[in-house]
């Protein structure tokens, strides 16, 4: 802020505070012959006013908030570029609070930063505050029983869009993955889309018309075999989901099958490293395994 | 050729039925929506209906159409009777009264069908802003020229509050609803970033301050010593209440944007300022109830007192509540709570319902050439039903909103927080079936209303027009 503004604020602060000074000592004199009459005007008809003087605990209470303000306003930033004699701001209070919260947490991070991940799976402290994390964290999209939503996996069965090794999830919730499924409606035609719409469903022993599935056989291996696979399997350094299998990332009825070829997909899980720091994605990611799979069995070393 | 020895009533009755008939409407959407917080199938899927589009339509409606209506009503009144003279204007007093309408019939037809600047309170889109900026100006001429053609020579207190109402509300909507237009019902704001959510909060809280304040606040300078039979308690308890009011709310803004990219000096001069309004705000409640000191006996009898009592006192609640809400620390655990809509209903129902709907039962029969409402009873049952009502939607919402704030905060021992969002929203959901409760009292009070105004209306004989009083002395 530059000085003028600066002393803009502070004169238009210095205005409105004596001009309440002002008020309150210009009502608050008692003049001769004013108390308990009326003010001798009368309106419509009948009004009129009496001019009894100002009750004194309302003085006080307009006067100590007027008080407050000035030490307030002394002690914190307010008047222009003044920072207050505290040195306080919103953003060191909360950096003091994000501070205190790591310290008090930092001694049960330090003991799972110890741990593998097959100790942390095993950890039941660390799968509590893994839990907690998640619910903080990844419940909104994911759900609080971790089976998903539509256009949310399901984290809990075996089914996995971009690898299930723990060096697979562990990337999947640090760096995040966009998965992106082009819009094929124009490209194909309507007819095309019916036909491929009904080999992917045949693709995985849904009842499917024979003859339209076997057109979009034809078709599914020029447009769809690039990231779906020859047999449909799917890849999952791409995040192209397996079509064989039960799984519908966005619903295996028709109609969403066929929105999904006609106008494509747009995925993105968010990365998370940065947001929540090494050690409490190692967390997560020991839990998103555990949702899958019962944890290994200590090999006894420990 | 105008009249001039007679008062101009018909607009005045005109503004007076529409309040009655969009307070039904607009608390009816807020019971609607109300209840959708409570079964959310009840949009039934259709997108006109969801909670999303009805909720803008609800304070739209109570706030400007139904408070709206009854300022309208009760400043025209007002001001010619406390000067004595016939409004300046009746056709343009008629312009404001169909113009008026149309802000609130194309605001009905526009926010369902999802057109919004997205601004609180200021949701509707530029042509509508226009109309309302010409109505509003059209307002202001008639009670300029009514006061500056006043036959008495001081201007009474009311006025002033009706006047700095009118001023401020006309440099508000044109200073916020600043946009560019992209479209017929399409727009963006003139301003960006943390300054428009500034200038949106400059409007919003002086929206309150000098709307549902200042111009209800001389709704009760006239109707309560009018109903009271008494003299106003201090005439220099209103100057420096009104005086204070009026600098100090322009300040205030800033406390709904506590700890975000708004710099820390506009917060923390938001927050003062706030701390120091409870008084002038107290003084308005000091002179309203005040007033009644020497004729506490005529609550017994009149149910009209009542609502305005009562109104003054949750007034006077709700701008201690304020000021408190206001502190940063309160407002880091009262914000984006259910208290906050608590807090704001205490003060629209409490204050601003209650005293309109006292004064509306003052005025109409006054206005339809009666002595008196049809049913006194109804009036009492009126007040009761509304009073329980409001206790318990306040108090709900008190509860609920005090809950949402402190498990939002609970956090674990490893930095985690103790409860996700859809905890807290179960363990808030029993008082939102407390509030719909209280708002199905509220609006049942209001059809009671309905009933009695018709009868009354019904009953009246061919309206008569009321001679214009003499010259005062000045």
């Amino acid at each position: 802020m530059t000085a003028g503004w600066s002393l803009f604020v502070i004169v238009i602060v210095a205005i409105n505070i004596v001009g309440c000074i002002w008020l309150m000592w210009a009502t608050a004199r008692r003049r001769p012959g004013q108390d308990s009459e009326t003010t001798g005007h009368t309106w419509d008809g009948d009004l009129a006013e009496y001019n009894n003087p100002l009750p004194r605990w309302w003085l006080w209470l307009f006067g100590l908030s007027i008080l407050f303000a000035l030490v307030y306003l002394a002690l914190y930033p307010g008047l222009g570029s003044w920072q207050g004699l505290l040195g306080w701001s919103q953003q060191k209070q909360w950096q003091q609070q994000v501070d205190a919260a790591e310290q008090a947490a930092a001694p049960l991070f330090a003991r799972f930063a110890a741990l593998d991940t097959a100790g942390l799976r095993r950890d039941e402290a660390a799968m509590r505050v893994a839990r907690n994390l998640f619910a903080n964290h990844c419940a909104m999209c994911h759900g609080s029983d971790a089976r998903g939503a539509v256009g949310f996996p399901n984290l809990t069965n075996s089914d996995w869009q971009w690898g299930s090794s723990e060096q697979d999830i562990h990337a999947t919730i640090a760096q995040g993955r966009t998965g992106v499924m082009p819009a094929w409606g124009e490209a194909l035609g309507a007819q095309g889309v019916e036909e491929v719409v009904a080999y992917v469903q045949s693709l995985s022993g849904m009842p499917a018309p024979a003859a339209t599935a076997a057109a979009g056989a034809a078709r599914y291996q020029s447009f769809c075999i690039a990231c779906h696979g020859p047999d449909g399997t799917g890849q999952q350094l791409l995040g192209a989901p397996n079509l064989t299998d039960e799984v519908w990332v966005y619903g295996g009825t028709a109609e969403a099958i066929r929105q999904t070829v006609v106008q494509g997909r747009n995925n993105q899980m968010p990365a998370h490293l940065e947001l929540l720091g090494e050690q409490r994605v190692r967390l997560l990611t020991a839990h998103v395994l555990n949702l899958a799979s019962a944890p290994p069995a200590a090999d006894g070393s420990d | 050729m105008e009249r001039s020895d007679t008062y101009n009533d018909r607009v005045v009755r005109q503004f007076a039925v529409m309040t009655v008939v969009w307070g039904v409407v607009g608390m009816l959407v807020g019971v609607i929506i109300a209840a959708q917080l409570l079964w959310p199938v009840l949009n039934f899927d259709i997108p006109w209906l969801t909670y999303s589009r009805l909720r803008p339509l609800h304070t739209n409606a109570v706030v400007f159409a139904f408070g709206g209506s009854a300022l309208f009503a009760t400043s025209y009144y007002v001001v010619q009777r406390t000067c004595h003279v016939r409004l300046f204007s009746d056709r343009l007093a008629a312009f404001t009264f169909w113009g008026w309408q149309a802000v609130i019939v194309a605001a009905a037809i526009t926010l369902p069908l999802g057109y919004s600047t997205t601004k609180e309170y200021a949701e509707l889109e530029w042509p509508i802003d226009i109309l309302i900026a010409v109505v509003w100006i059209a307002y202001a001429v008639v009670f300029f020229g009514t006061l500056a053609r006043r036959r008495v020579g001081h201007i009474y207190v009311a006025n002033w509050f009706y006047a700095a109402y009118i001023i401020t509300i006309a440099v508000l909507h044109i200073g916020n609803s600043a946009a560019l237009p992209a479209g017929p019902l399409k727009s963006y704001s003139a301003y960006a970033g943390t300054v428009d959510a500034m200038v949106q909060w400059w409007y919003g809280h002086n929206a309150v301050g000098f709307f549902l304040t200042a111009g209800f606040l001389g709704m009760m300078y006239y109707f309560v010593p009018r109903q009271a039979g008494q003299p106003v308690y201090s005439y220099r308890l209103s100057i420096v209440h009104f005086w204070s009011l009026i600098a100090i709310y322009m300040w205030a803004g800033p406390h709904h944007l506590h700890y975000t990219t708004l710099p820390d000096w506009v917060q923390t001069l938001g927050m003062v300022f706030s701390l120091i309004l409870l008084a002038p705000s107290w003084g308005g409640m000091i002179n309203g109830i005040m007033t009644l000191s020497g004729a506490w006996h005529k609550l017994r009898t009149d149910p009209i007192l009542k609502f305005l009592i009562v109104s003054l006192s949750f007034y006077g609640m709700s701008t201690f509540e304020g000021p408190m809400m206001s502190i940063k620390t309160v407002n880091a655990l009262s914000h984006f709570t259910d208290w906050t809509i608590g807090h704001v209903h205490s003060g629209a129902l409490g204050w601003v319902a209650m005293i309109s709907i006292g004064t509306m039962y003052a005025l109409i029969p006054r206005v339809y050439g009666r002595t008196a409402m049809y049913s006194t009873r109804l009036i009492d049952l009126h007040f009761w039903v509304m009073t329980i009502g409001i206790v318990l939607y306040v108090a709900a919402m008190w509860i609920s909103g005090v809950t949402q704030g402190l498990m939002w905060r609970a956090t674990n021992a490893d930095g985690t927080l103790t409860y996700t969002f859809v905890e807290s929203l179960a363990a808030t959901y029993p008082y939102y079936a407390v509030r719909l409760l209280g708002g199905l009292l509220v609006l049942g009070g209001m059809f009671i209303m309905a009933w009695n105004v018709g009868r009354t209306i019904a009953g009246a004989g061919a309206e008569r027009a009321v001679p214009v009083m003499a010259p005062a002395p000045a």
